[in-house]
C-alpha cells in the first residue's frame, strides 16, 4: 500500500516536471513567434534616428509620423499599392470559391462520361506550381498586351484544383443528392438549384476558402512581379520587394518598418478575428479522405 | 422512349442530367487550359530554342534541339555546374527548416492531443504559431533583413552583449544567411504542420492507445509502436507537401539577398535562377529551367496523387448511381 502511495506519488511529480517543460517550450516557441513582429511594432514607432541607436523593447512616441510619411510617399505609393493588391485579392477569392464549387458540384452530382478522368486530372495536376509554366504565361500575356493588367492575375484563379478538391470533400459530408432531387421536384432549374440552394449549404467552405485564397493572393510576388511594371499598377509584395533594392541608406528606417507593417496589416486584421475557423480549414483537404 | 412516355411513368429521375455535369465544369477547363496548360506546353517549347537578348537586340527565336538542356547542365568556366549548385543550395535551405519543423511540430501535436498532459490554452499558442504562415514572405523577409541588417536592431543588440564585434555581418557568411532563411522557413511552416499532424493523431481510434497502456506500454512505447505507425501516410503527405514547396522557395530568399543569392550566390535557388533568366528575356534557358523543375515536382506529385485519389479508387465513392438514373 505504502509503495504504491509513493509510486502514485512519484508519476505526479513526473507529470508535473513534464508539463512545465512542455509549457517553457510552448512558450518559447511563442515567443520566437512574436518576438520579431514585436520588434516590427516597436521600430515602426521609432524615428530614423531613434533607430540609429539600436535595439530597444519599448515603443516611442513616432508611429503616427511614420504612418504619415509611409502613406504619403513619393517614391512607393503604399495606399495605390494596397488598393492594387485588395482589387485582386477580392475578385480572386469571389472568382475561385464560386467556380471551384460549381466544378466540384459538377462532379457531385452529375454522373457523365468521362467524369473520373476529369476527377483524376485535377487531382493530378494539383500541385503543379505556377513557376512552370510562367515562362509561356508571360510570353502569352506579352502577346494578348495583358501586361499591366489584372486580367491574368485575376482569372486564373476561376481554375484552382486545390480549392475544387476541398469543396468536393466538403459536399461529400454535407450535400446530399436528396435535396437536390427534391429541389428538381419543386421545378427548379439545375443552375438555380446550384444558386440558390447548394451554395447557401456551403457557405462555411466558401468562407474558409475565400480567406485562404485572399491571403496566398495578397502575399503572391513571383508571377505578378513579372507582369507588372507600371508603378501606378504594382502589388504591395511588390512594392516590399523595391524596397529592399532601393538604395538603403537613403531611407528613414522608420517609414520602412511601416511599409513591412502596412503590408501585412490587412491579412494580421482579419486572422484577429477569424482565427478559430482559418485554423479549422488547414487540415481539411489533407487529412480527411 | 419518348419524353411524353417518361413523364407519363411519372419518372422524374429518368430524365438525364449529364449536360449539366459538362456545362459546370465549361469554366474550370477554359480557364484552366488557356492560363495553365497551354503555357506549360509553351514553355516546354520554348526550351527547345534558342532565344535571348543582348542590350537590345533580340537573338532568336532559332530551333536548337536539346542546346540549352547541354548548356544546363555543362560546367561553367569555375567547373561548376550552376543548375546543380542552385539544386543542392535549395535542398539545403529546405531541409534546414524542415528538419526542425518537423520535429518541432511532432513534439507539439503529441503534447496537443495527451490526455495525460491536459495542456491549457491550446487555442491560443495554435493561434500564435500558425499566424506567421499567412504572413506575406515578401514582407518578413524584408523585416528579417532590416532587423539583421548591419545598422539593425540585432547586430546593435549582440555587439552590446558582446556576442560578436563591428565587423560582423548576418550578411556575409554563408551560415548566418542560410540560417536566417531556414529561420523564417522554420517559422513560417511548423505552426502549419502542428495542426496537420494534430488532426492525424486525433484520427486515431483512441482505443488503440487505452489499450497499450493497459498492456503496460509507456509513453515511448506507445509513440514508436502505436502512434507514429498510424500517422506515417499523414506525415510522409505532409513531408512531400513540404518537399514541393521546398523546391518552389523564392520570395524568402530573393527578397532577403535582393536576388544575389549572398553570399557568392550560396542562397540561389532553383526558381531565382529562372527568375533571372525570365527578367532577363532569355526565354530558352529560362525554358530549360521551368521543365527540370516541371519533372522534379512531378515526381513528388505522383505521391500526393496516390494519397488524395485512393478514397476514390472505388467506384461508388465518384459514381454516386442512384435508382433509375440515366447516364
Amino acid at each position: 500500500m505504502n509503495k504504491k502511495l509513493s509510486d502514485n506519488t512519484r508519476g505526479l511529480i513526473k507529470l508535473t516536471v513534464l508539463r512545465i517543460i512542455v509549457y517553457a517550450i510552448l512558450i518559447f516557441l511563442t515567443a520566437l513567434c512574436l518576438f520579431f513582429f514585436y520588434l516590427m511594432v516597436i521600430n515602426a514607432s521609432r524615428s530614423n534616428a531613434q533607430l540609429a541607436t539600436g535595439f530597444t523593447l519599448l515603443p516611442k512616441e513616432n508611429f503616427l509620423k511614420n504612418l504619415v510619411n509611409a502613406w504619403n510617399d513619393s517614391s512607393i505609393n503604399i495606399p495605390r499599392g494596397m488598393l492594387n493588391s485588395l482589387i485582386i485579392a477580392l475578385s480572386s477569392a469571389v472568382l475561385t470559391t464560386y467556380f471551384s464549387a460549381l466544378t466540384a458540384y459538377a462532379i457531385h452530382a452529375y454522373d457523365f462520361k468521362g467524369k473520373r478522368a476529369v476527377f483524376t486530372f485535377i487531382i493530378a495536376v494539383m500541385m503543379i506550381p505556377a513557376q512552370v509554366s510562367a515562362l509561356g504565361f508571360v510570353q502569352m500575356m506579352n502577346k494578348l498586351h495583358l501586361t499591366n493588367s489584372y486580367i491574368p492575375l485575376i482569372i486564373p484563379s476561376i481554375a484552382a484544383p486545390v480549392v475544387f478538391f476541398y469543396m468536393k470533400q466538403y459536399m461529400e459530408s454535407v450535400l446530399p443528392l436528396d435535396v437536390i432531387d427534391a429541389a428538381r421536384v419543386d421545378g427548379s432549374g439545375e443552375f438555380r438549384t446550384f444558386n440558390t440552394i447548394v451554395l447557401p449549404m456551403l457557405k462555411p467552405a466558401i468562407a474558409v476558402q475565400m480567406i485562404f485564397s485572399f491571403v496566398s493572393s495578397w502575399n503572391n510576388y513571383f508571377v505578378p512581379a513579372l507582369l507588372l511594371d507600371k508603378a501606378e499598377m504594382k502589388t504591395v509584395p511588390i512594392m516590399i520587394a523595391q524596397l529592399r533594392s532601393a538604395d538603403y541608406s537613403k531611407f528613414d528606417m522608420g517609414k520602412v518598418y511601416m511599409f513591412i507593417l502596412l503590408a501585412i496589416l490587412p491579412v494580421m486584421i482579419t486572422y484577429i478575428f477569424l482565427s478559430k475557423s482559418i485554423i479549422k480549414g488547414v487540415t481539411a483537404g489533407s487529412v480527411k479522405g | 422512349m419518348s419524353k411524353k412516355k417518361t413523364e407519363e411513368n411519372g419518372a422524374l429521375k429518368s430524365v438525364s442530367y449529364a449536360k449539366w455535369g459538362y456545362i459546370f465544369i465549361i469554366p474550370f477547363f477554359v480557364v484552366y487550359i488557356f492560363f495553365t496548360l497551354v503555357p506549360q506546353f509553351l514553355t516546354i517549347y520554348n526550351s527547345f530554342f534558342e532565344s535571348y537578348r543582348i542590350g537590345l537586340e533580340q537573338v532568336g527565336p532559332n530551333y536548337v534541339g536539346l542546346e540549352n538542356y547541354r548548356t544546363l547542365f555543362s560546367a561553367d568556366s569555375d567547373g561548376i555546374i550552376l543548375v546543380l549548385k542552385y539544386t543542392f543550395n535549395t535542398m539545403w535551405l529546405w531541409i534546414l527548416g524542415a528538419v526542425p519543423q518537423f520535429v518541432i511540430a511532432l513534439l507539439l501535436a503529441i503534447f496537443f492531443t495527451s490526455y495525460r498532459l491536459n495542456i491549457k490554452g491550446q487555442g491560443f499558442f495554435k493561434t500564435v504559431i500558425y499566424m506567421p504562415n499567412l504572413i506575406m514572405a515578401a514582407a518578413f523577409s524584408m523585416l528579417f533583413f532590416t532587423l539583421f541588417s548591419r545598422v539593425g536592431p540585432i547586430q546593435a543588440l549582440l555587439e552590446e552583449w558582446g556576442w560578436i564585434d563591428a565587423s560582423f555581418d548576418f550578411f556575409s557568411k554563408r551560415v548566418t544567411v542560410r540560417g536566417m532563411i531556414a529561420l523564417m522557413n522554420f517559422l513560417m511552416w511548423f505552426g502549419n504542420t502542428t495542426i496537420v499532424l494534430m488532426a492525424g493523431i486525433m484520427g486515431i481510434d483512441q482505443s488503440l492507445f487505452e489499450s497499450a497502456t493497459i498492456d503496460g506500454a509507456n509513453s515511448v512505447q506507445v509513440f514508436f509502436r502505436v502512434t507514429m505507425p498510424l500517422l506515417m501516410p499523414i506525415f510522409v503527405y505532409c513531408l512531400i507537401t513540404a518537399m514541393i514547396g521546398g523546391i518552389q522557395m523564392f520570395d524568402v530568399p530573393q527578397v532577403l539577398t535582393n536576388g544575389k543569392g549572398v553570399p557568392n550566390e550560396m542562397t540561389r535557388t532553383l526558381v531565382m535562377y529562372l527568375n533571372g533568366y525570365l527578367t532577363n528575356k532569355n526565354y530558352g534557358m529560362a525554358g530549360a529551367i521551368s521543365v527540370f523543375i516541371f519533372v522534379i515536382t512531378g515526381i513528388l506529385s505522383g505521391f500526393v496523387y496516390k494519397r488524395l485519389s485512393a478514397p476514390y479508387k472505388d467506384k461508388t465513392r465518384l459514381h454516386r448511381r442512384r435508382k433509375g438514373d440515366v447516364i
